[in-house]
């Protein structure tokens, strides 16, 4: 294992990680700090269209995370509209997505996702154990900046369900969990993606994405 | 190509006498041993291959607990692995103030026993996956158990104990945890009184028992020797992780050897 690269003294770019009510932000935090990230926890709207970049965290369930991110909406679609870098993070990711499966399951009506790469979130049912919870290996498919100098790592993952989209050209890296699923993707024009795996938690491999993305940032 | 099963190092938290945290080591809970800091433990296994932490508060004191977060936070701060944080939560709180510090998961054992509802109310407020439930577990042979197993030719069941062992509580280990895992429970944290600090190898009867019952990914604990205790719990008994204390604090085996055994017995592990 290579040495933790020590932070950078000159902020590369700035990020607003998304404050909607939901989870430790701590660690994303200093993940994107570590990177070479200037960063700012908010759920203030005029800050995501200052920043270089925004991430969308996210743990717990698709609908609460759903709910809880609704009066920002309009606003994470416009910073998607903008061409500023939209880096969805586990449940951060699947809400890029259309809906899910978890939705449905409460006995209530599917709840919309941001519709940012269209496709729907499915729940693991082939016998795994549920969640995929630990380190599984990233092959890469197709080219992205996010997964640059990436093929073949391993990140931390803890999640039920798992992003379908409708074009199978999103999927930017999958997963073996006796199924294989998308575990990296990304919106046509680049700018929109995310990881269902926590980089902030995913050690080397979670910081160099991180950097990765600090770079996409920093060259918007 | 698949999950990879989980090295965990267990840190053990506790305060020196000038009231600064340390990690001590014994066997049986007796002979402790000064062994580091845990910070710079953390580190150091991180560097090592460490898939995750587990951190133990063992002071049971408020100030205990104001400094385990501290170490929480300066561990998150630098290390970015996951981090599963126990001893003395018993409220959504505590989870709450753990979780804060950096802490991904919290293990609960006594706080959970006595009120179960815990689990329901941690699992609905910061999501299943944060919540591992901690079992500290004794075999008995008598009549009151509810599961049996067979463990050399006599009748076995495994009681919920609490306060390290000190203290039954006439719980039927593998009812707790399927009754844990209905709750919310997110991950399941095996341990073993009867292997504590013996190093002759982990509870398989007990892992493997509690593995058939529970869907949610089972930590096995208490009683690692080496390597080949490591191979076994997950050949044998299922688990999905192995923790280990003492066999990394005194360099016996470091986790890169650990791995490198486990990788080349075909046992999937993240090198």
């Amino acid at each position: 294992m290579s040495t933790v690269p020590s932070e950078p003294t000159q902020s590369l770019a700035s990020v607003v990680v998304v404050d909607y009510g939901l989870g430790n932000l701590r660690s994303v935090t200093r993940g994107l700090e570590r990177a070479g990230a200037d960063v700012e926890i908010t759920d203030d709207p005029a800050a995501f269209e200052a920043a270089d970049g925004v991430v969308l965290p996210g743990v717990g369930a698709f609908r609460e995370g759903v709910e809880n991110a609704d009066p920002l909406r309009e606003d994470l679609l416009a910073v998607a509209e903008s061409d500023t870098p939209l880096f969805g993070i586990c449940l951060g990711m699947q809400m890029l997505l259309t809906t899910s499966e978890e939705g449905e399951n409460d006995g209530e009506s599917a709840v919309r996702g941001l519709d940012l790469i269209p496709g729907t979130n499915v729940r693991f049912d082939d016998g795994q154990k549920v969640p995929h919870m630990g380190w599984n290996q990233l092959e890469v498919e197709r080219e992205h900046p996010l997964v640059e100098g990436i093929d073949g790592e391993h990140a931390y993952f803890v999640h039920s369900y798992y992003a379908v989209p409708d074009d199978g050209d999103a999927v930017v890296a999958t997963t073996d969990y006796e199924r294989e699923f998308p575990s990296i993707v990304a919106n046509e024009e680049g700018n929109v993606f995310g990881t269902q795996f926590h980089p902030e938690k995913s050690g080397e491999t979670g910081l160099r994405i991180l950097r990765n993305f600090v770079e996409i940032c920093a060259d918007e | 190509m698949a999950l990879t099963k989980r090295i965990i190092p267990c840190i053990d938290v506790d305060l020196d006498e000038d009231g600064n945290p340390a990690v001590y080591t014994g066997v049986n809970f007796e002979d402790l041993k000064y062994t580091g800091d845990p910070v710079e433990m953390a580190k150091a296994y991180n560097e090592s291959g460490a898939d995750e932490f587990v951190f133990l508060d063992i002071t049971a004191s408020a100030e205990g607990r104001e400094t385990m977060l501290d170490v929480v936070r300066d561990v998150a701060d630098e290390v970015f692995i996951p981090l599963t944080v126990g001893g003395g939560i018993r409220s959504t709180d505590d989870i709450k103030e753990t979780l804060r510090a950096g802490a991904d998961k919290v293990s609960i054992t006594t706080g959970a026993l006595e009120r179960p509802e815990l689990v329901n109310e941690g699992a609905s407020a910061f999501g299943s996956q944060c919540i591992v439930i901690s079992v500290d577990a004794r075999r008995r042979f008598d009549e009151e158990g509810e599961h049996y197993v067979e463990i050399d030719g006599e009748s076995c069941w495994f009681e919920c104990t609490k306060k390290g062992g000190r203290e039954g509580t006439g719980i039927d280990v593998l009812e707790w945890a399927a009754e844990a895992e209905s709750r919310g429970a997110g991950e399941l944290f095996v341990n073993s009184i009867d292997k504590d600090g013996t190093k002759d190898g982990y509870d398989l009867p007990l892992t493997e028992a509690v593995c058939d019952v529970v869907d949610t990914p089972v930590i096995a604990s208490s009683g690692c020797g080496g390597p080949e205790d490591m191979y076994d719990v997950f050949t044998e008994a299922g688990a999905d992780a192995g923790l280990a204390a003492s066999i990394f604090h005194f360099d016996e085996y470091s986790i890169a050897e650990t791995k490198e055994y486990l990788d080349e017995r075909g046992v999937p592990v993240r090198l």
